[in-house]
């Protein structure tokens, strides 16, 4: 699977890691919903960490539609909130 | 789905589907992304251009300061040959004032030396990508090319296949109907030869009641025939009576041939 750090690239993941994945990206969700945004910074962070380590970058050329898209490593808790927000991720579109 | 990269994942395909089915053509949307690249490559170029002239510029200062230096140096030289030493002095002062702004250039050629490498490796790198983009854009719009023929060609195979079933249906249809009624008819006649099934005429009959007539007629033919004997010895109207009792006779005998075929037509 294609997954998109966003600001950074792509990667390809092996289906098999996803479970250890999305544990973590639902304890993202979790703290986001709870407006933790300290727990919020630190599994994101943990999260990216983990893509980047079992992953395959994908050269910047390549034009793959990602199936999974992540924040970038900056990105705040309001920022995503904000992305998974009705208007989405272009506004007006 | 419920995390955060698979909720973002969703969006961004719903957006990008969105994007997609309003272009209406994906081809122009590469080709105008291509164009698009090419204009911002284009731009580095100019950059790259416009720095390389600032730098020669720089270098074309350089050298007349160089060049006033070194004859504010020889005129220094000159003016002590001649024991004039505040001439000498003032010729030096003035060189030390141009050396300042020699090393000044100089700090300033170096750097635009080092962005002029770097703008020059960028627009490398960007025609190089943009060189990927465009390979890259022109299978996109082929694979896309034969696709849209593909589903054209599947589109009208799948048309074909779906008028030649509606015929083969309306073959089978008009196939099991045919059966169907052969079957019933068949059936019926079965049924109505077993005396299974009344004939709705009342003239068809089974083969007990066949066989009774048969018995009972025939003790009737050997009634008349006696009756008949009888009459013989008695007179010509007794002879009259036994011609149209036999004339009935004939007359049930059609009737019950054709009372066999009515029910077949009135059932099926």
């Amino acid at each position: 699977m294609i997954v998109r750090i966003m600001g950074e690239g792509q990667v390809r993941l092996a289906d098999s890691h996803f479970p250890e994945l999305d544990e973590l990206d639902d304890e993202l969700l979790a703290e986001m919903e709870a407006g933790d945004g300290a727990g919020f910074r630190r599994t994101l962070h943990a999260l990216l960490d983990r893509v980047r380590e079992l992953g395959t970058p994908l050269p910047d050329d390549s034009l793959e539609p990602s199936e999974l898209i992540l924040p970038a490593p900056d990105a705040t808790l309001e920022e995503v909130r904000s992305l998974l927000s009705d208007d989405g991720l272009i506004p007006g579109r | 789905m419920s995390g955060v990269m698979k909720r973002m994942g969703m969006i961004f395909r719903a957006k990008a589907n969105k994007a997609l089915d309003r272009a209406e053509d994906p081809r122009e949307t590469l080709d105008y992304s291509y164009q698009k690249q090419l204009e911002l490559l284009q731009k580095v170029r100019r950059g790259v251009a416009d720095v390389a002239t600032s730098r020669k510029r720089l270098e074309l200062q350089l050298n007349q300061l160089q060049g006033q230096s070194a004859k504010l140096e020889d005129q220094g030289r000159k003016a002590l040959a001649l024991g004039r030493e505040d001439l000498a002095r003032e010729a030096l002062s003035r060189r030390a004032a141009l050396q300042q702004q020699v090393t000044d250039l100089e700090t300033q050629h170096q750097t635009l030396q080092g962005e002029e490498e770097k703008l020059t490796l960028a627009a490398q790198r960007l025609q190089a990508k943009v060189d990927a983009f465009r390979t890259r854009k022109e299978t996109i719009k082929a694979t896309y090319t034969a696709a849209q023929a593909q589903t054209r060609i599947a589109e009208s195979f799948s048309g074909i296949s779906e008028e030649m079933s509606d015929v083969g249906v309306a073959i089978q249809r008009a196939e099991d109907k045919t059966a169907q009624l052969q079957a019933r008819a068949g059936a019926i006649d079965e049924l109505l030869a077993s005396g299974a099934l009344d004939d709705q005429s009342g003239l068809a009959k089974d083969d007990i009641q066949a066989e009774l007539d048969r018995l009972s007629g025939g003790t009737d033919v050997e009634l008349e025939l006696q009756r008949m004997k009888a009459e013989l010895a008695g007179g010509t109207s007794a002879q009259q009576q036994a011609i149209e009792g036999g004339d009935g006779a004939q007359q049930q005998g059609q009737a019950q041939g054709e009372g066999r075929q009515a029910p077949r037509f009135d059932k099926s």
